[in-house]
């Protein structure tokens, strides 16, 4: 196992704050499609958003597995937008800040990101353009000095709150492709940055999701973060974390569902005895335990790597992709055994149900994960 | 200041605890075990107190190797140096040894004010506390649920049935604190990784000078444990319109009200 015994004290620390702060809270926010501010603060307070930046910019200075240990406990707190919403915040968003930023940006972003007093968000998808990066149309165009940024961004986890935006914008030609393509850092409150909408989802209430709309917003090259033209390149980089650190908060999700359901089987009877007895149901169930365990256990693997500096993209392709399944077979014969009680609200299956559905979608789909793995691995 | 707390590491007290049907005693084997929730308290009083005055908390602890964990715990939290003090003899102590051997590293140790939980949530004797300040030769004030300490004068809220006593103290003291008397903070990452390198004292009862002190010394033995008996059902009150009335006589008859 890739965990110490400081992983361990970690976890201990997360899970007692996830089941004191935060899971008492899961329904309310569930039905307020919305959570606080102020859980961002309380995390950034308690250290959790900076687990593995350097402890110069406020960070913890821990490894990448200190950050999957977040990532895992996360899936215990009951609503799976608010882990959503900080992955977004600590391992989507503000990597790049630190990989790519110039001091000046990790003093104006990274160090309140960490605090959990500037929220974080990431623009790449837009109306017409997601998966196929180097064909997005949001524009940022030179004049007298300064960038204007015109276009919109669809689907933006934090969209709706976050005071900053890491923005992928063309600068070059359309003909350009992937080498006209530049990441900025824009601030919220300037004039023509708007929330154009918040967007109704299939699951993953509690976390806000927007679309967004630039109106010739002015920025200097001071919001340039890395090199001009390199933006695609930096972006590949970013969805590598992105991808892993979903995975393993899905698998750690459909670890939660298991367990409940197990418990839900055990105690659960009918024609006079568990339902998990049942040994169609038990087969299940040792199924069901067989891949979450295999798939955890190769996400264990990728991130080793990963933490590294290793750049393993067809294996985290496959991470996401495996998981994917795995999750989708775990949900749906979970919501099975539950029976009738599974198709309520209120046992949390269902939601598990829907709030799971998006990492075969979120951060590449499993089609475009096929198509890296073909192209990386295989040569095709 | 110098501020020593007493910890314990004890079976989840969210889990069911199972008793050892020979010894009476409570199976600590294969069991997750955490730190006292009552002792986070604890920690966390002396920790304010040394933030606010300076000096230094050392947390104090007897028990099997595992209760390693408890001390690393407060050591993460903020504390600057542990104690473990542990022996296969010392299995089976009652309360009283418990409170010698702590009494003894506490003495060897120096203290201005010495912390403790009102009693541990697995044995429950609630002696523990007095015990050791009696060893030591100093006041105990317990059930505080508010400690304010100015270095020299200990003052705290004293709970008591009606609400609370004012109790002063000279140091050095004892004093035993109520869970809810702080909000206990979460070890951060960089408290874990910290507590690596802090001192940590490993002792056995020969050290102490307290040879052939434990189980087997002890003045006290369990002759037998009964289960609690079962709860009986409640009685629940349907609302025929006079629901406020019969309540409110319930708690008439029970001299609530």
């Amino acid at each position: 196992m890739p965990f110490t015994a400081e992983h361990d004290a970690l976890r201990e620390t997360i899970r007692d704050f996830v089941a004191k702060e935060l899971r008492p809270h899961a329904e309310e926010w569930e039905a307020a499609e919305w959570f606080p501010d102020s859980v961002f603060r309380r995390m950034g307070e308690l250290g959790l958003l900076g687990l593995r930046y350097p402890e110069k910019y406020g960070g913890q200075g821990g490894d990448y597995f200190s950050a999957l240990v977040l990532a895992e406990e996360m899936a215990r707190c009951g609503s799976g937008g608010v882990g959503m919403a900080i992955s977004v915040q600590s391992e989507m968003a503000t990597p790049p800040i630190l990989k790519f930023g110039t001091e000046e940006q990790k003093q104006k972003y990274l160090v309140p990101a960490i605090k959990g007093e500037k929220i974080a968000s990431l623009g790449i998808t837009e109306p017409d353009a997601g998966s196929d990066v180097a064909n997005i149309r949001t524009r940022a165009e030179r004049v007298d000095g300064h960038w204007r940024i015109n276009g919109s961004k669809l689907y933006i986890t934090n969209g709706v709150r976050c005071d900053f935006i890491l923005l992928v914008c063309r600068t070059g030609k359309p003909e350009d492709g992937a080498h006209g393509i530049t990441l900025f850092l824009v601030d919220k409150n300037l004039p023509g940055f708007e929330v154009s909408r918040k967007l109704k989802k299939l699951g993953m209430y509690s976390s806000d999701t927007a679309e967004l709309s630039f109106n010739n917003v002015e920025v200097g090259d001071d919001a340039v973060l890395g090199e001009i033209g390199q933006g695609f390149y930096n972006l590949m980089w970013e969805l590598q974390g992105e991808r892993l650190i979903g995975a393993a908060g899905s698998i750690a999700g459909a670890e939660v569902a298991f367990e409940e359901t197990l418990k839900w089987c055990k105690e659960r009877e009918a024609f006079g005895r568990p339902i998990g007895k049942f040994q169609v149901n038990r087969h299940k169930l040792a199924d069901l335990y067989t891949e979450i365990t295999v798939a955890k256990n190769f996400v264990y693997s990728v991130a080793e790597k990963w933490n590294r500096q290793e750049y393993p993209v067809a294996e985290i392709s496959m991470t996401k992709l495996v998981v994917g399944r795995v999750t989708s077979l775990v949900a749906d014969t979970c919501l099975q055994l539950y029976g009738g009680m599974g198709y309520m609200a209120e046992t949390g299956i269902s939601r598990y149900f829907r709030d799971s559905r998006l990492i075969r979608i979120g951060a590449g789909t499993d089609e475009v994960m096929k198509e890296i793995i073909a192209k990386t691995a295989l040569g095709l | 200041m110098k501020v020593v707390v007493c910890v314990k590491q004890i079976p989840d007290p969210n889990t069911t605890g199972q008793l050892d049907p020979q010894t009476h005693l409570l199976k600590r084997d294969g069991v997750e075990v955490v730190m006292d929730p009552g002792d986070e308290f604890g920690v966390e009083a002396g920790l304010k107190l040394v933030e606010a005055q300076g000096g230094e908390v050392t947390v104090v602890s007897m028990g099997p190797e595992r209760g390693l964990d408890a001390v690393r715990k407060a050591l993460a939290m903020g504390a600057a140096k542990g104690i473990l003090i542990s022996d296969d003899a010392l299995r089976g102590s009652d309360a009283l040894t418990t409170a010698r051997v702590l009494a003894e590293a506490i003495k060897r140790e120096g203290f201005d004010l010495v912390i403790t939980a009102t009693e541990s949530t697995d044995g429950y004797t609630g002696v523990v506390p007095q015990a050791i300040a009696e060893l030591l030769d100093v006041p105990a004030v317990t059930f505080a649920k508010s400690v304010e300490c100015d270095g020299s004068t200990l003052k705290v809220q004293r709970q008591t049935e009606a609400g609370h006593d004012v109790v002063e103290a000279s140091l050095p003291a004892v004093v035993s604190v109520t869970a809810g008397v702080n909000e206990p903070r979460y070890p951060s990452l960089k408290g874990i990784m910290g507590a690596k390198s802090k001192p940590l004292d490993r002792l056995s009862p020969s050290d102490l000078g307290l040879d052939g002190q434990g189980g087997a010394s002890a003045g006290q033995s369990i002759t037998a444990v009964q289960p609690a008996p079962e709860r009986a059902a409640g009685e629940i009150v349907k609302d025929e319109g006079d629901a406020a009335k019969r309540v409110a006589d319930f708690l008439a008859s029970k001299k609530v009200i």
